[in-house]
């Protein structure tokens, strides 16, 4: 089953206010770098429970979502 | 044209929410209730499954335990429906402006301009739906027609996500059949004096003449009467139109029984101190103030005075809440809630005209230290400075009403 897991991250706010995630930090001595970012939208994560900015991203090859929960941010990760 | 008025209503919202959150207990009856150690001790929301076991909203937490004894009992978490709200009204922005929210869940959406642009208003309220699915992760029932009272009737009609349309076309065979009561403002009063008139059903009150309706009901008799013949013409407010304060107020039902008038002292200065920093923050002064006390089998009563002077100072507000208590209360029964609240209002402002027996330099420097207060709560919280009366019972005054959440009644009208 998923869980949520709140995560540490490295950011940049742009010019105009948005927010692109560089890296997430997944563990201790695990950060990952963000490739690219192929979509963002306002959605839910019934697996991890929560709702907010859902951030697609690639990472190493594999796509996987982040979302930015007002001030925070969190992944569906495995229990 | 006809309007094209949408009411949007989220199903279950709290345990809604809360299910959301808890993937652990989606699949078990959820309810959303207030803390039993506070005394407020009800069902606020339940899920689809705690329905199927009666469960009612606002019976007491161990009346729905002995109807289900599974049930899932969460707390209330009113920022993060606050938070939804206000996520999904967003949604609703993006299609019309008159947009009027009822209560955190509801709102009423009137997409007539919208029409031509995203298609009619049934595939306007699909968009809709789909969205607060997609992006909040609950669900809503909408209601289309062509007034706001029949749309309002539509996403109650059927539950939980669902889409109902009353048209000029269907409406007679939809709506009036429903019951009287199932009509906005029709409460348990007013259906009784529906049924002695033999009105049962919406239809049935259609059909009654409108003179009789009158003489029963007064003006309410004109109203309802239009409600249920769909001739309700209230238009949709702008988002933008922010309702006038007409009163600001708070109330709590107390930690425990109050027995005497120094806790009513306590409690009234926590509300009054409330209240006037409300008061202070938005720029207004108010003249009547009122309170409401319900003693502990749930009578109550309400009281109101108007004073000489226009007024923000927290010591004239509670000061006044308390001498209208001790006229009208004579300790027949412990108290179990108490509310202050104060209307006719006035922009702060305003002269104020001074009276010989009023010393005014008095009542300057007792505004100059509300202020001074104010700011110093501001940036250390709400208890670091308090009247010393606050301090005779902590359990009675350690609330915050002001910080709280504050979800106010609405009307309609």
């Amino acid at each position: 089953m998923a869980v949520k897991k709140y995560v540490e991250m490295i950011v940049r706010y742009m010019e105009d206010g948005t927010i692109m995630p560089l890296a997430v930090h997944w563990a201790e001595g695990e950060l990952y770098e963000i490739d690219s970012v192929k979509d963002v939208r306002p959605a839910a994560s019934l697996k991890a429970g929560g709702a907010g900015i859902r951030y697609t991203c690639m990472i190493q090859g594999h796509e996987k979502c982040l979302w930015l929960e007002e001030n925070r941010w969190f992944v569906e990760a495995k229990d | 044209m006809d309007r094209v008025i949408l009411h949007s209503d989220c199903n279950s919202f709290y345990a809604s929410v809360e299910c959301l959150h808890h993937p652990e207990i989606r699949d078990k009856p959820v309810a959303v209730g207030g803390d039993v150690e506070q005394r407020h001790g009800i069902i606020l929301a339940k899920n689809q499954i705690a329905k199927r076991y009666k469960i009612q909203t606002g019976e007491a937490l161990w009346q729905a335990k002995q109807k289900c004894p599974d049930l899932v009992i969460v707390p209330p978490n009113f920022q993060l429906y606050m938070r939804f709200s206000k996520m999904a009204r967003n949604i609703y922005l993006d299609y019309t402006n008159q947009v009027e929210p009822f209560g955190l869940d509801e709102a009423w959406l009137d997409v007539t301009g919208n029409t031509k642009i995203q298609g009619d208003g049934l595939s306007i309220a699909k968009e809709i739906s789909d969205r607060i699915r997609f992006e909040l992760g609950i669900t809503v029932s909408i209601g289309v027609s062509y007034n706001k009272i029949f749309a309002k009737l539509g996403s109650d009609y059927k539950k939980p996500d669902a889409i109902t349309i009353m048209s000029k076309d269907n409406f007679k065979q939809i709506v009036w059949p429903l019951p009287a009561s199932d009509l906005l403002y029709v409460g348990r009063s007013t259906q009784r004096k529906l049924t002695s008139l033999g009105v049962h059903t919406i239809g049935e009150l259609a059909g009654t003449s409108q003179s009789i309706l009158h003489s029963n009901f007064g003006k309410w008799g004109d109203v309802l009467y239009s409600f249920a013949n769909g001739y309700d013409t209230s238009p949709v407010a702008d988002f933008d139109n922010r309702p006038l304060v007409k009163s600001i107020g708070n109330s709590t039902t107390t930690p425990r029984d109050l027995t005497t008038n120094d806790d009513v002292k306590i409690i009234l200065y926590v509300l009054a101190d409330s209240v006037s920093r409300r008061l202070r923050e938005q720029g207004f002064k108010a003249r009547t103030v009122c309170i409401s006390v319900r003693d502990n089998e749930l009578s109550s009563f309400t009281r109101q005075y108007t004073m000489k002077q226009y007024t923000n100072i927290t010591s004239e507000i509670a000061q006044c809440g308390i001498a209208l208590f001790r006229k009208h209360y004579h300790w027949g029964k412990p108290i179990r809630s108490i509310g202050i609240s104060v209307t006719d209002l006035v922009s702060d402002t305003i002269a104020t005209q001074t009276d010989l027996f009023t010393d005014e330099s008095r009542r300057e420097q007792k505004e100059r230290l509300d202020g001074t207060v104010d700011w110093l709560k501001n940036r250390f919280g709400s208890y670091c400075v308090q009247p010393a009366v606050l301090l005779a019972d902590r359990e009675l005054s350690g609330f915050d009403p002001k910080k709280d959440h504050t979800i106010h009644p609405v009307g309609y009208f």
